[in-house]
């Protein structure tokens, strides 16, 4: 009796330590934002000193798992348990899961560009003698932490003047100098080149040797294939699988048919008859320089719009697709431009975006509260903002006739709301979006770009944004349609262009893409 | 039963725009209570709205520069500068004061261009450009005034911008009738649009308030018009100052309520990017809402010579801050695009109304520094707690 309970005991014990090996296991965690499921009974194990990739298409939910696991999200805001080193974890803020040894690097860094190298590494984290910081134990102490990450600079250079790839390294030797135990990277060499990345990816190699677990989130499929020890698959908010290194699972092939694996569901509603006018808008060896970011964002660009076509531009993040519309809208971050742009056959060069509106040419902003909507101000003012002309003259408003032409297309685009008096900013991001669309439609252009239509809202929006991109179309419009969606750029589109760091990787009819397809351009 | 419900949610609804008008009569009643009447004098209330004119044509210009997220620190040694200039054209040059004043106001178009261009092109931003502007006319000022001392200005009809008031036909009663029959077309005039405002929105089958609610209206706003203009008829009538003041009012408010460039400053101020992207040139907005300002701190420093009869080298020290105190109080926010003119000149007024109701009771200086900081932090603290219950 009393032995098998103590064998009992063993068993337990055993249990525990077999249930060691996983540093980290997250259990059915669920994430809602009002109205929308970005997580839904996600599990995900991390097993100790492994390189553990997770993949996804932008918005399955990679970003938002992580935030969860680093207490962005305090306990709380969402369901399910977070378990670290073999127990539950209750992070309320960013600093308590630093404390538990989980240190995450955003792909835009966080770094302060006016500081040494040695101060940013300790920043937050300062190196003190009774309330007083001592500066010479933290060079020597920054000096170590840059010898373990290989950065061979002064520490007293100011962060700014490194280059980006070495700036990721400072960032890395400021969580090793936090007693790392698990260091999660966000897409980590999107801004690197390759060289760098090379680099980068060797450390985090030799990091394993010393026990740091580390799970990276990347869209780059050669990285991840030579780097994974496992890789776990995001889909709409949940795992779709976990494939082993070792087992030989990890391929390019695989991964891609698990990223996009979702069927096209009937939320795109078709269009019976497609017929093609001549170019509304056409581009001719088209470049864009930034010169606050000192790159290329646009390089050598051809591509033409048709008249009732919808164009659907594919590629990840940051692969040059926001940069090309704004380069064609009038050119607000004014960069460099070169090439030729076309207007309906005719040369045009549009300074300013109020010279792309009079030429007909309309952009609904891919980030609607930052740039696109007035927030406090009511829908009516919103709608009528970029053509205040309609309603006015002599400059002076009509203030009846706004409310009369603007209620048109509240009620035309289904827009939610007590009144058109409400506040934008009370909206909910479906409506919102109706609104910032309703925007441009009240300037009456003739091609329309969509930057990302149909982001953080909810389905049922969704297809009434598509309903009316078509009805737009049957009225003779032109659209460009920018996504991350795949589903939405096969479900809308007439042709697709695919584009990677700044260029156009291809070029395909409706009938040639499908996700594979387009994927593996977007990767190159 | 109904009537009184109506009149509850159009109260609530609107009590951020009704708080400034409370917080006025407030004050007024209280000081007049106080004062045993003696505040609500036809001497008084015309002596409070002349001296509040120069501050008061600062803030309106200021609200639209707060609105579009800049300040400028420089307008009160503008209008001392320039008040010196116009006063060294008038008795030095001998200009005549109907060329002089619109010599000043152009050089004060000018002065806030200058300043629009350090904003909008250079980048420079606005508190320290105008800062450094500030320091600039501060010493232009003293340089100006500097061989001559204080300059007096002699010339009859320039002094009565500040001092004097309009003319009267006759007296009736001892009442000014020129006043009286402004007051009565005022009335006139309210009514008519507000009838056709209603009657424009009832063709367009848009809601209109019940006839009721819509009637007391008319009658409370007609009586606030008719006892100010008879307490005013019972002195000297209208000043030329309260004339500029309601003009420059009248204007400022049409621009920034019925016009398209009112929209485009609403606009810059509430996402200087979403304005940029839809097609609004964001500079030009700025070139004009820092041209206005200047324009109007020649305004102001034309005002405050005329009514000191002499421009002195300490002409302008700190209007900007009552300006900008006055505007701050009138409801406009610092996060950009939200503040109305009427609300600056209510600002302007309710810190004047202050100034002279503690004159009256013998208040000693210090203390009235402290209240007047007071009501200034109090209507902030309003204004951020009735933003937040609606948002």
């Amino acid at each position: 009796m009393l032995l098998s309970l103590f064998l009992l005991l063993i068993a337990v014990w055993l249990g525990g330590i077999i249930m060691n090996d996983n540093i980290l296991e997250m259990h059915g965690i669920s994430k809602e934002f009002t109205g929308v499921k970005a997580l839904s009974n996600v599990n995900f194990k991390v097993e100790k000193g492994e390189i553990h990739c997770l993949i996804g298409e932008n918005g399955a939910g990679k970003s938002t798992l992580m935030k969860v696991l680093s207490g962005v999200y305090p306990y709380g805001t969402y369901e399910g348990d977070i378990v670290f080193e073999g127990s539950v974890q209750q992070f309320n803020k960013i600093s308590d899961s630093v404390k538990a040894g989980i240190v995450i690097i955003y792909q835009e860094l966080a770094l302060f560009p006016d500081l040494t190298v040695y101060e940013n590494i300790f920043a937050g984290n300062e190196i003190k003698q009774g309330g007083i910081v001592d500066w010479n134990r933290t060079i020597a102490e920054a000096k170590k932490m840059l010898d373990k990450v290989k950065l061979d600079v002064n520490p007293e250079t100011l962060v700014k003047d490194l280059s980006v790839g070495k700036q990721q390294l400072v960032e890395i030797a400021k969580a090793l100098s936090k007693d790392v135990k698990m260091l999660i990277l966000d897409e980590p060499t999107a801004a690197l080149n390759e060289d760098d990345s090379e680099n980068l990816l060797d450390l985090l190699g030799e990091l394993k040797e010393q026990g740091i677990t580390c799970i990276m989130i990347s869209h780059k499929l050669k990285e991840v294939i030579s780097i994974a020890d496992k890789a776990t698959v995001l889909r709409d908010g949940q795992t779709i699988c976990t494939l082993d290194a070792s087992k030989g699972e990890i391929s390019e092939n695989v991964i891609i048919k698990n990223m996009v694996g979702r069927e096209i569901e009937d939320i795109y509603p078709k269009r019976p008859n497609k017929t093609f006018g001549d170019p509304v808008l056409e581009l001719r060896s088209w470049s864009a320089y930034a010169v606050h970011l000192g790159r290329q964002v646009v390089k050598d660009v051809n591509f033409h719009v048709k008249k009732g076509e919808i164009v659907g531009i594919a590629g990840l993040m940051g692969s040059g697709r926001t940069e090309l519309a704004l380069s064609i809208f009038g050119n607000p971050k004014s960069y460099k431009l070169h090439g030729e742009l076309l207007v309906d056959g005719v040369p045009k060069t549009l300074k300013h975006p109020s010279d792309a509106i009079r030429s007909g040419i309309a952009y609904v902003t891919e980030d609607r509260k930052g740039d696109g909507l007035f927030l406090i101000q009511d829908i009516k003012n919103n709608i009528s903002a970029a053509n205040l002309k309609r309603i006015a003259v002599n400059g002076v408003i009509n203030d009846n006739e706004e409310v009369k032409e603007t209620m048109e297309y509240k009620k035309s685009m289904y827009i939610k709301a007590s009144s058109l008096e409400q506040v934008v900013g009370n909206l909910s991001g479906g409506n919102q979006q109706k609104v910032s669309l309703g925007k441009w439609l009240f300037v009456g252009p003739k091609l329309l770009i969509l930057d990302e239509p149909t982001r953080g809202i909810d389905v049922g929006a969704k297809f009434e944004i598509y309903t009316i991109m078509n009805q737009l179309i049957e009225e003779g419009m032109s659209i460009i349609m920018i996504s991350s969606e795949l589903g939405e750029v096969l479900g809308m589109s007439d042709r697709v262009y695919v584009m990677a760091e700044g260029q156009i990787k291809g070029e395909l009819s409706i009938e040639e893409a499908n996700q594979e397809s387009i994927m593996q351009l977007a990767t190159q | 039963m109904e009537f009184i419900n109506e009149a509850k949610t159009l109260f609530k609804d609107n009590i951020r725009d009704y708080g400034m008008y409370i917080a006025l009569f407030v004050i007024m009643l209280t000081f007049t209570i106080m004062t045993d009447g003696l505040f609500m004098s036809s001497r008084n209330i015309s002596n409070l709205l002349d001296s509040t004119g120069y501050i008061a044509v600062l803030a309106v210009g200021m609200t639209l520069v707060i609105v579009i997220r800049h300040i400028d620190l420089s307008v009160g040694f503008v209008a001392g500068f320039l008040g010196a200039i116009a006063a060294i054209l008038l008795t030095g040059m001998g200009v005549a004061f109907y060329i002089t004043i619109p010599i000043i106001l152009v050089m004060g178009i000018f002065v806030g261009l200058f300043n629009g261009l350090l904003v909008a092109k250079f980048g420079i931003p606005s508190f320290v450009a105008t800062l450094a502007g500030m320091l600039i006319f501060r010493g232009a000022l003293l340089q100006v005034t500097e061989k001559t001392g204080t300059i007096i200005v002699k010339d009859d009809g320039f002094n009565a911008i500040g001092n004097g008031f309009i003319p009267s036909i006759m007296q009736v009663n001892g009442l000014h009738l020129l006043t009286l029959i402004l007051g009565v077309l005022a009335i006139l005039l309210y009514i008519y649009s507000e009838i056709s405002t209603r009657k424009n929105k009832i063709n367009y089958q848009f809601e209109v308030v019940s006839k009721g609610i819509f009637i007391v209206k008319l009658v409370f706003v007609s009586a606030i018009i008719s006892y100010i203009t008879w307490i005013l008829s019972g002195y000297n009538g209208f000043s030329w100052t309260v004339v500029i003041m309601l003009l420059v009012v009248v204007i400022y408010h049409f621009l920034t309520t019925k016009t398209v460039l009112g929209r485009h400053i609403y606009a810059v101020g509430s996402n200087p990017e979403a304005a940029h992207l839809s097609g609004i040139n964001v500079n030009k907005i700025t070139y004009i809402v820092f041209g206005s300002m200047g324009m109007l701190a020649a305004l102001s420093g034309i005002l405050f010579t005329s009514r000191l009869q002499s421009a002195t080298t300490t002409a302008g020290t700190l209007f900007e801050l009552d300006a900008i105190a006055a505007a701050y109080v009138g409801g406009v926010s610092s996060a950009g695009g939200v503040g109305k003119i009427t609300g600056a000149i209510i600002g302007a007024v309710v810190m004047a109304s202050l100034s002279s109701g503690m004159n009256l009771l013998g208040v000693g200086v210090s203390l009235q520094y402290m209240i007047r900081g007071g009501v200034l932090a109090g209507a902030v603290i309003f204004d951020v707690m009735t933003r937040k219950k609606r948002g």
